[in-house]
């Protein structure tokens, strides 16, 4: 339990600050993820409906599963990697 | 499911026990286990009365504290056994800076090396062998994703909401027809097995059991909660690009499409999976509590080193070099 002033107000500051969550995350050496439901269009013009709350998009170039991300990136040497 | 066939002294006296009225005292020891396969199924029966019990005990079993007691002293065997295995495979972490966490996390489980099923099944696997795989992962896989449900509660605001993210997408997204268990169930019946829960725990190695057994009780510790998030961010990481060989396997072999669709699901599943397990909730959960940075190791040392103990397992009974 976080502690309280004398005075009985809760103490705010004692709680960690919680912060929304980021809709598109680029991830290191790794695929951006997305939340949500949204159409992707690829560099050929293939339109990708999302299935998932949270896609992996490829950003490596390299997935076998393109616009989806699925893991090759780890196959790579690390420059390679987005 | 019925309980299990006992296999060794401690399983056959647990078994005879648990089907007598709760209450009845037992005053078994779990030192009296014959050997490391009487200790795995002995504890597997113990955890499954947590998850979905058996139509010849008597539910309220669960919560005997004389089961419970022989329950502690196998779970004492299991976490010596698997702290002395850690303990030669520690990670060489260079700092110990949270914001490095990821990256080491990541960087751990790829130096990991270990024999590959995935690979066999893609390349050379029989038919017989992939059946007998199968029935094998049945143990787990019909049960996915619960292990790490029992920690839901146990986690504060940031990492919480991050593991129900992941776990409603292992549960199919509020859809039972996606549920991942539900996905594999569709697989074995597809390819000619048996589809209920538990239908192969006869069967199931050792070496399956044992790793069922760890998941069960690092997901039931709540001391070792930081421990079943670092086992299931190895898992996750260790998944898209084995489920992809597995998936290529299959087809290679002519199993139907609905076995395939499990493992094709996981590729693409396990891709944000791991960045979600990792990211979201190992990463944060040592921010919040520094002290469990060593426990989410564990963790995934207990992942890599159990699926290595089982694919080295069937390899083995294949006369195949690992």
């Amino acid at each position: 339990m976080s502690a309280q002033p004398a005075d009985g107000t809760p103490d705010v500051a004692a709680r960690p600050v919680v912060e929304e969550r980021p809709t598109i995350v680029m991830c290191p050496e790794g695929p951006m993820l997305l939340r949500g439901d949204a159409v992707i269009e690829d560099a050929e013009g293939n339109r990708h409906r999302t299935t998932r709350p949270v896609s992996a998009v490829c950003r490596c170039n390299k997935s076998a599963t393109k616009p989806w991300c699925d893991g090759t990136h780890k196959l790579l040497p690390k420059k390679l990697r987005p | 499911m019925r309980l299990p066939k006992a296999r060794g002294t401690l399983s056959e006296q647990l078994f005879t026990a648990l089907r007598e009225e709760p209450g009845t005292p037992v005053t078994i020891d779990a030192a009296v286990a014959d050997d490391a396969e009487d200790r795995a199924i002995a504890l597997w029966a113990s955890y499954e009365l947590h998850y979905r019990g058996f139509e010849d005990v008597d539910d309220r079993w669960e919560w005997s504290p004389d089961l419970l007691r022989v329950r502690a002293g196998l779970e004492e065997v299991l976490e010596a056994d698997l702290r002395e295995r850690y303990a030669a495979h520690r990670p060489d972490r260079t700092s110990d800076r949270v914001e490095d966490l990821a990256k080491d996390l990541f960087d751990y489980v790829a130096a990991h090396d270990g024999p590959s099923m995935a690979r066999h099944v893609q390349t050379d696997a029989t038919e017989a062998q992939v059946m007998e795989l199968l029935r094998q992962k049945s143990v787990y896989h019909l049960k996915e994703a619960d292990p790490s449900a029992w920690v839901v509660p146990r986690l504060p605001t940031g990492p919480k909401a991050a593991l129900m993210e992941l776990q409603f997408d292992e549960y199919g997204d509020g859809n039972p027809a996606r549920l991942h268990q539900h996905l594999f169930e569709r697989g074995l019946e597809a390819a000619g097995l048996r589809s209920e829960y538990g239908a192969y725990v006869d069967e199931a190695a050792t070496t399956v059991l044992e790793a069922n057994n760890v998941q069960s009780f690092l997901g039931l510790h709540r001391r070792l909660r930081a421990a079943s998030l670092g086992h299931l961010a190895a898992f996750e990481a260790t998944s898209s690009i084995p489920s992809r060989r597995m998936a290529q396997g299959l087809e290679r072999l002519g199993f139907p499409d609905e076995i395939v669709e499990y493992y094709r699901e996981h590729v693409e599943a396990d891709a944000v999976h791991e960045q979600l397990a990792v990211r979201d909730i190992c990463v944060p959960l040592v921010e919040l509590e520094p002290h469990l940075a060593d426990d989410v190791f564990l963790g995934a040392f207990a992942c890599l080193d159990t699926e290595d103990r089982q694919a080295r397992d069937l390899l083995a009974r294949w006369g195949v070099a690992a």
